[in-house]
């Protein structure tokens, strides 16, 4: 019975490829809010995993539209495109997602490089979100970030974060990393840091308390980050980055986003849809790191060794 | 241009034709050119959008959006007679203000309204007509009403008031108009209107953004400046339909010059198309004019 419904699903799907291919090119329409290079890389990825799929020359037709950075123009942008109809919306950026999703509830959409796609009112749930919208989340992925901790110290117990609690999207990794890392039995050790002069003493407070610092995305902490980092050594604790421009500034490592292998990974959302399956029943997907930077220099005055592992996976390695 | 892509254009001209008409206001009938709007439009929308996020009546979330949007028209008044700052920097400064304030009352830089009631819930399905064509209706009535008023209000015995402080402060001053009084009134109104229609923008479009107010100014200039050379006249009613009517151009020639990538243009040339369609608006009817006059004087001589 079982049996039968999968076989059934997968000669469903080989027909409406074999008929999408033959009988008419797909249509994929994508928009961004603005044109920036990585906002250009993530339409690239998208384009090229295309090709790679068999949408390429006379079988597909692929366009795309910059709204400058004006809203307003983005909402006609979204109106244009589902007045033409094409098989699949490709959103880029939350503005542009947003005038699409709500221009149309019929023509599927797939967002890419929305940081919150759930607090956008793109999606109700990131799980099975069930309307004709889904796409992909580069909402700091902090699951990879505390397992790649967790690779340089096996031992991890706890991991400090020093933040300031004035900035949103701090407060909200803050939140996603305690949930994360309770999984994993690490305690996380706060300390907040509401001035670019308060990082120092705020990061001193977690000396002795914790086994690593981890620094988040927040605009406070990055601004000063050499003095997290001369903590770190003074200290002998590890100091990890959320972002990799951040190795560069003296963190361990860090794993982050190559933007054109977020457009790759959206790329496989807009695939799957092409080949039959319904957007609503896509799970939004949490984008995966691919960039990882390693400061071994870094890691010998911090006092911890880098894994092989680690080394031989990483994109670069600053010495 | 498919009908859903021409429907779009309507609607945010429409919408936009209230900007058009607040910026009418300010420069054309106090000749006091005010930078704000690029911050009311969003601190409309920004007002709005967190009262509905909040669970406030729509109607209520608008009309306060409206206001606050007013009170930041007043503030530039207010910097300019007050303390004698220069009409252009004391909108330029209420502006640069309102970026923080708009993050401050947002309290990100984004509020999504995609699944919450707006101002249009009411009217969903009415007549069986598509949610499409019923935000067109919608949006023109608002904008139409609000021309029409404005039209009046500057017909009033008032209104031919502030019309005498803005083409001669002077002489106004001398017959006995209080000259702040009738700018505090103009801005207060000119950023109402603005503000408005940044509300409801936010409720048709689905979101509220601390960047959605950049060009503001540009944009209902444009609109004013197309519809007058379009409609020549004296009439505060037409000008005042005009000024929409100038908007709406304004958004086709956006639309026109996106759908230009079939003449080999890229997506990012947008901007210069749309520039160069609305120079070519505002050069023709001169052209033909000029080509009028040059006929009749060969017919004379």
């Amino acid at each position: 019975m079982k049996l039968n419904s999968i076989y059934k699903a997968v000669a469903l799907s080989t027909l409406l490829l074999c008929s999408s291919l033959q009988a008419k090119a797909v249509y994929v329409a994508t928009t961004a809010i603005v044109e920036h290079p990585a906002l250009d890389a993530v339409r690239d990825g998208i384009k090229e995993v295309l090709n790679e799929s068999g949408y390429a020359g006379d079988n597909l037709k692929f366009t795309y539209e910059s709204a400058q950075g004006q809203p307003a123009i983005a909402a006609q942008i979204a109106r244009k495109m589902v007045g033409d109809e094409p098989d699949i919306i490709v959103a880029i950026a939350t503005p542009s997602a947003q005038a699409a999703v709500s221009a149309s509830k019929t023509i599927p959409v797939v967002f890419s490089a929305v940081t919150d796609p759930v607090g956008a009112k793109l999606v109700p749930t990131l799980i099975q979100p069930g309307s004709n919208v889904t796409g992909l989340s580069d909402m700091v992925n902090v699951k990879q970030h505390l397992a790649l901790i967790k690779e340089f110290l096996p031992n991890l117990k706890s991991v400090g974060v020093p933040y300031n609690p004035g900035e949103a999207n701090s407060v909200s990794i803050v939140t996603a990393l305690k949930a994360a890392a309770s999984e994993m039995g690490i305690k996380v050790v706060e300390s907040a840091a509401p001035k670019s002069s308060d990082v120092m003493i705020a990061t001193k407070q977690l000396v002795g308390k914790v086994d690593a610092i981890y620094c988040p995305t927040d605009n406070t902490i990055i601004s000063a980050f050499e003095s997290v980092v001369k903590v770190g050594i003074d200290s002998q604790t590890p100091v990890f980055a959320a972002d990799t421009g951040s190795v560069e500034r003296g963190a361990v490592a860090a794993v982050g986003y190559d933007y054109f292998d977020l457009g790759r990974q959206t790329g496989d959302i807009v695939v799957r849809i092409l080949k039959g399956e319904k957007p609503g029943m896509i799970d939004v997907k949490m984008a995966d790191g691919t960039s990882l930077f390693v400061n071994t220099k870094m890691a010998a005055r911090m006092g911890v060794p880098v894994p092989e592992a680690v080394l031989a996976r990483a994109t670069k390695v600053i010495k | 241009m498919s009908v859903f892509a021409f429907l779009g254009t309507l609607e945010i001209g429409f919408i936009y034709g209230l900007v058009a008409i607040g910026v009418y206001i300010t420069f054309r009938i106090l000749d006091f050119p005010d930078l704000t709007v690029d911050g009311s439009f969003t601190l409309g929308a920004a007002v709005t959008a967190t009262l509905i996020v909040a669970g406030q009546n729509v109607f209520f979330a608008t009309l306060l959006g409206t206001l606050a949007a007013s009170c930041a028209g007043l503030l530039t008044a207010w910097l300019n007679l007050r303390f004698n700052i220069l009409h252009l920097l004391a909108s330029i400064l209420t502006m640069t203000a309102l970026y923080t304030i708009n993050l401050r009352v947002m309290g990100k830089p984004n509020v999504a309204l995609i699944m919450e009631p707006t101002i249009l819930t009411p009217f969903e399905g009415m007549f069986g007509l598509p949610d499409m064509v019923m935000k067109v209706i919608f949006v023109a009535i608002f904008a139409v009403i609000a021309a029409l008023l404005v039209a009046w209000f500057l017909n009033t015995q008032y209104g031919l008031a502030m019309r005498a402080v803005g083409s001669n402060k002077r002489m106004a001053q001398a017959n006995g108009i209080v000259v702040t009084e009738k700018v505090y009134i103009g801005l207060a109104l000119s950023n109402g209107l603005v503000g408005l229609a940044g509300a409801l923008f936010a409720q048709t479009n689905g979101f509220a953004d601390s960047t959605m107010g950049i060009g503001t100014i540009v944009v209902g200039l444009a609109a004013v400046i197309i519809g007058q050379s379009l409609f020549a006249s004296r009439s505060m009613w037409v000008i005042a339909l005009s000024c929409i009517v100038g908007s709406i151009l304004y958004r086709v020639a956006v639309s026109l010059a996106l759908n230009a990538d079939f003449l080999g243009f890229k997506a990012s040339d947008l901007n210069l198309i749309t520039a160069v369609l609305v120079a070519l608006a505002l050069v023709f009817p001169k052209l033909r004019s000029e080509w009028k006059a040059k006929q009749a004087e060969g017919n004379n001589g």
